[in-house]
């Protein structure tokens, strides 16, 4: 079943394609020098702030600067009128004002900015502004946003006969499920440093998921060409979706036009919660039919999404979350309707699984309550539906490329299930607290299973460009990556070098920093980024070995094909030995060479009945839970993670275990403790205090079984790997928390007080 | 104010501090060492921890004037010279480094635990790094790379 593709060359490349080569910023990053966005300084910077709305929807009556500015040590402060170009700004429609004017439309809105000599005085400086509100009263439930017609995207998809599905199903499941709005919670804050260009421009050091749609959108609000707009990455501390969408960028861009002096911003944890867009929180409706053999017969799904104030990716999130809501089965016929409104509540956007981990809840809940009502086991059932390729998806597209779900699922069943341990406080639900001596807690065992699309659907013709360069220098022979793409912590630098070594055969390589000079690499989101980047980084390497094998052919006199680049030299394809060394072919000067990688082409969905071929690739990911519950207290200890996955051919192995162990645990805290509290449209709690992410107590072991099916389309034929944990991973969770207490957990994060006191409900122990 | 005060073996003074400032803030703006990371300010995250007497602590909740006369080690003076601690090492050979924005912290953290449990079990490692957040890894790999260092400096030990 598992095969790798590697290439290896003979010599000289032991952390090319498939090693689990160490991270090229990795010596910087433990040694604390490594420059993330918040860590940079000018001379005679000045520091921004942000004025935020505290009401979720509210005419601005009046905003009056004056006091602020008369405060020593501010420079400037500004407000939606001191926007020289666009007032909005948005990834796909441009409707999310850069600074609030008239009104605001959810709690956090920016309203104004100030730029100060130090950031205590520029947050005093906040204070003296004087903002009158007349309070309006917000829209915040989003079946009354739908009555409403506040509608950002419906989306509607019809696949097979129905009625006749309708006829023979004999077993029919409905469940509706519940899922709060999640937090990115990257630790690292959204931070930036704009420096003014005497060319009256701006350079703009930033984190960032996409520097190039950023510097689009950057540059409309700021009234000038992209030429004069350049945005740099700065170090990212980690993304999940949360930096798609601009944050500091054009305020930053414009305190430093208006004082022509360096500006830097950092939000601090309460800004940064209501400073980016969250997991759209969700409300589903599943319906399953089966025959009573245990065969799916349809699937209906309607999906409400809470959007939030603004547009943001909320028409792509949707789509995402439909395309999967009949789950990673063979499904003989579907209606979906998926809805996401506009509200006042914090709009939400792009968040690691885009869509597909609500929907992916919903069916994976739903499908433990057709086993129920089956007397099926659940992983049977999940196994004798299995998507397979040549699936027909309810969006009419053959599933093409592996989809090995039934053996996912059985590698899952095949691994042991975790020992009792003998009693440990430390091991009980509850933990050190000490709260439990286990008289009430009960074992459950969960599983879940998802698919997703890997780069973008529904036509969009992405690419990626990179440009490579051999040369020879004091230290040698050299391959030089510049792209765009955007290091966000997952790894796509370490990537890149990679490939140029398997490719070249040269062991250094430096990847340069990202900025918008380069080409447009496209978005570090969609699980694309090796996918995409790599291709591109594998195309120049190509160009460039044919130009340096061409060279070294004419002077050698021997045919380019019978050579090679390896070890760092000219090699004899046939028996590995030198035959010119690099610095004598690349006597006439170093080459240099770009190329674009493009996905295959995908097409849009018909609006009527969601028909289309509108993804490039699949990947599966499938988890096994184990958890300990007190049923007393509601207490949760998650025991262990199993999880199997299809990765295709792993150019980094280490860094694909770390994208599924993290992903793993975003689902687990989606499962069990995260959540944006929001009342009336006031956020609740936005800090780590209230806001809860696993910690390394809450993390149980991650136990993990991957195959390397490599992807028939892809470069190496590797797949994208970081989205589909954080798919199967909280309703694994969800459904052992059902299977130890019998209770019906329709939403999460399941809360203690969702178990707690409802002993009276709970079954007997299902161990 | 001014504060003085030894930071990674090297004494500092740091004037017109305000009151209120955090020892982060004194580190990172005034000492010009932004190692120690700053991602909540609550003393929730741990990013900030530094060595304080030999004790971690977490530098955003410390204020700037405690700092007197005491010794601050922070994550970059983990290394010698150009020579990494075997944690750092670890850090960076088990994949326990993606975003690194948490790692100064843990770093420091972690490099107490060992110094004070030699092998820690999986239990010790799990209480003592309790306070650290980490979004991207899952902590899997900082598992790895703390027992990996552990290991290695008991051999050396030995
Ligand atoms: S910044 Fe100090 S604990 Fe988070
Ligand atoms: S590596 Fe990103 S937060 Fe830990």
């Amino acid at each position: 079943m598992s095969t790798m593709t590697t290439r290896r060359t003979a010599r000289g490349t032991a952390q090319g394609v498939g090693a689990s080569a160490p991270r090229p910023d990795g010596r910087a990053k433990v040694t604390g020098r490594f420059a993330y966005s918040s860590d940079l300084r000018r001379d005679g910077m000045l520091w921004g702030a942000t004025l935020r709305s505290p009401h979720p929807h509210a005419l601005i009556r009046r905003l009056d600067v004056t006091p602020a500015l008369a405060l020593p040590g501010v420079h400037a402060v500004l407000t939606g009128e001191d926007v020289p170009g666009s007032r909005t700004y948005g990834m796909k429609v441009s409707d999310q004002p850069v600074l609030a004017t008239g009104v605001v439309r959810h709690h956090g809105e920016p309203v104004a900015v100030v730029a100060a000599d130090h950031p205590e005085t520029a947050r005093r400086a906040l204070r003296l502004i004087r903002a009158e509100y007349e309070p309006l009263a917000p829209l915040t439930d989003p079946e009354a946003a739908l009555a409403a017609g506040s509608l950002v995207r419906h989306v509607r998809i019809r696949h097979g006969d129905l009625a006749a599905a309708r006829e023979r199903a004999e077993v029919v499941v409905a469940g509706e499920y519940e899922v709060g709005m999640q937090d990115q919670a990257f630790l690292g804050p959204e931070s930036g440093l704009a420096v003014p260009l005497p060319d009256g421009g701006v350079e703009l050091h930033v984190s960032s998921q996409w520097l190039h749609t950023d510097r689009r959108q950057v540059a409309a609000c700021l009234g000038l060409p992209e030429e004069r707009v350049r945005l740099v990455l700065a170090g990212v501390g980690g993304a999940f979706g949360g930096r798609e969408d601009l944050s500091v960028h054009v305020h930053a861009c414009l305190l430093a036009l208006r004082t022509g002096r360096p500006v830097a911003m950092s939000y601090g944890r309460e800004e940064s919660f209501l400073g980016h867009v969250h997991r759209h929180p969700a409300r589903l409706r599943i319906e399953h039919g089966a025959t009573r053999d245990g065969r799916i017969a349809y699937v209906t799904a309607r999906l409400l999404l809470d959007g939030g104030a603004y547009t943001s990716t909320s028409p792509v999130v949707i789509a995402n979350a439909c395309y999967f809501a009949a789950g990673a089965y063979e499904v003989p016929a579907a209606a979906i309707d998926g809805y996401t409104v506009f509200t006042n509540n914090p709009p939400c956007g792009a968040m690691r699984g885009f869509g597909a981990v609500q929907s992916c809840y919903g069916v994976e809940s739903n499908l433990d309550r057709l086993a129920a009502a089956l007397g099926a086991d659940p992983l049977d059932l999940r196994i004798r539906n299995a998507m397979r390729p040549g699936t027909i998806l309810p969006t009419g597209q053959a599933v093409d490329g592996p989809a090995p779900v039934a053996e996912l699922l059985r590698r899952l069943a095949a691994r042991p299930l975790p020992p009792r341990e003998p009693y440990d406080p430390r091991a009980m639900p509850g933990g050190v607290g000490n709260a439990t001596r286990g008289e009430s807690v009960r074992r459950g065992v969960g599983y879940a299973v998802g698919v997703k699309a890997i780069g973008y659907s529904g036509g969009v013709d992405d690419g990626s460009v990179a440009r490579v360069t051999l040369a020879v220098d004091a230290g040698g022979p050299v391959a030089r990556v510049r792209s765009a793409a955007a290091e966000c912590g997952q790894g796509i630098v370490t990537v890149q070098a990679q490939i140029a070594r398997t490719e070249l055969g040269v062991e250094r390589v430096e990847v340069l920093g990202a900025d918008t000079g380069a080409g447009d690499a496209g978005s570090s989101s969609a699980s694309r980024q090796t996918w995409m980047t790599g291709g591109a980084v594998r195309g120049a390497c190509a160009a460039v070995r044919e130009r340096v094998l061409g060279r070294a052919a004419a002077l050698l006199g021997t045919p380019a094909g019978a050579l090679a680049l390896d070890g760092g030299a000219i090699v004899r394809a046939d028996t590995g030995e030198v035959a010119l060394e690099l610095e004598e072919a690349l006597a006439g000067g170093e080459i240099t060479a770009e190329h674009e990688y493009r996905h295959r082409p995908t097409t849009g969905i018909d609006p009527e009945t969601g028909q289309g071929d509108a993804h490039v690739a699949f990947a599966f990911a499938a988890h096994r839970a184990v958890v300990d519950v007190d049923v007393e207290l509601g207490l949760v200890r998650v025991v262990e993670m199993a999880t199997a996955q299809d990765v295709g051919t792993a150019i980094n192995p280490l860094a694909v275990e770390g994208q599924i162990e993290g992903g793993t645990a975003q689902g687990l805290g989606l499962a069990l403790m995260e959540e944006m509290r929001v009342e009336d449209g006031r956020v609740l709690n936005p800090s780590f205090t209230d806001y809860l992410i696993p910690t390394i107590l809450d993390m149980p072991p991650v136990r993990m079984d991957l195959l390397h099916l490599p992807h028939p389309d892809s470069p190496y034929g590797v797949n994208g790997v970081g989205e589909p944990p954080s798919l199967s991973s909280t309703p694994a969770v969800a459904n052992a928390l059902r299977n130890a207490t019998g209770l019906d957990l329709p939403r999460v994060p399941v809360r203690p007080e969702h178990i707690a006191g409802r002993a009276e409900e709970v079954r007997p122990g299902t161990t | 104010m001014r504060v003085n005060f030894t930071v990674n073996g090297v004494e500092q003074t740091a004037d017109d501090v305000w009151e209120g400032e955090s020892l982060l803030y004194v580190l990172r703006e005034r000492v010009g060492l932004p190692g120690s990371k700053n991602a909540c300010e609550q003393g929730e995250c741990g990013s900030c921890t530094v060595y304080l007497d030999g004790t971690p602590v977490c530098a955003c909740l410390v204020a700037a004037g405690q700092a007197e006369g005491r010794e601050v080690r922070t994550v970059e003076g983990l290394a010698d010279g150009e020579r990494l601690d075997p944690i750092q090492e670890a850090f960076v050979e088990c994949g326990a480094v993606q975003c690194g924005f948490c790692t100064p912290g843990l770093l420091v953290q972690a490099h107490d635990l060992i110094e004070r449990v030699p092998e820690p079990s999986d239990p010790e490692i799990r209480e003592a790094l309790a306070g650290n957040l980490c979004r991207c890894t899952g902590y899997e790999k900082i598992l790895d790379a703390v027992r990996l260092a552990a290991a290695r400096k008991a051999e050396a030990g030995r």
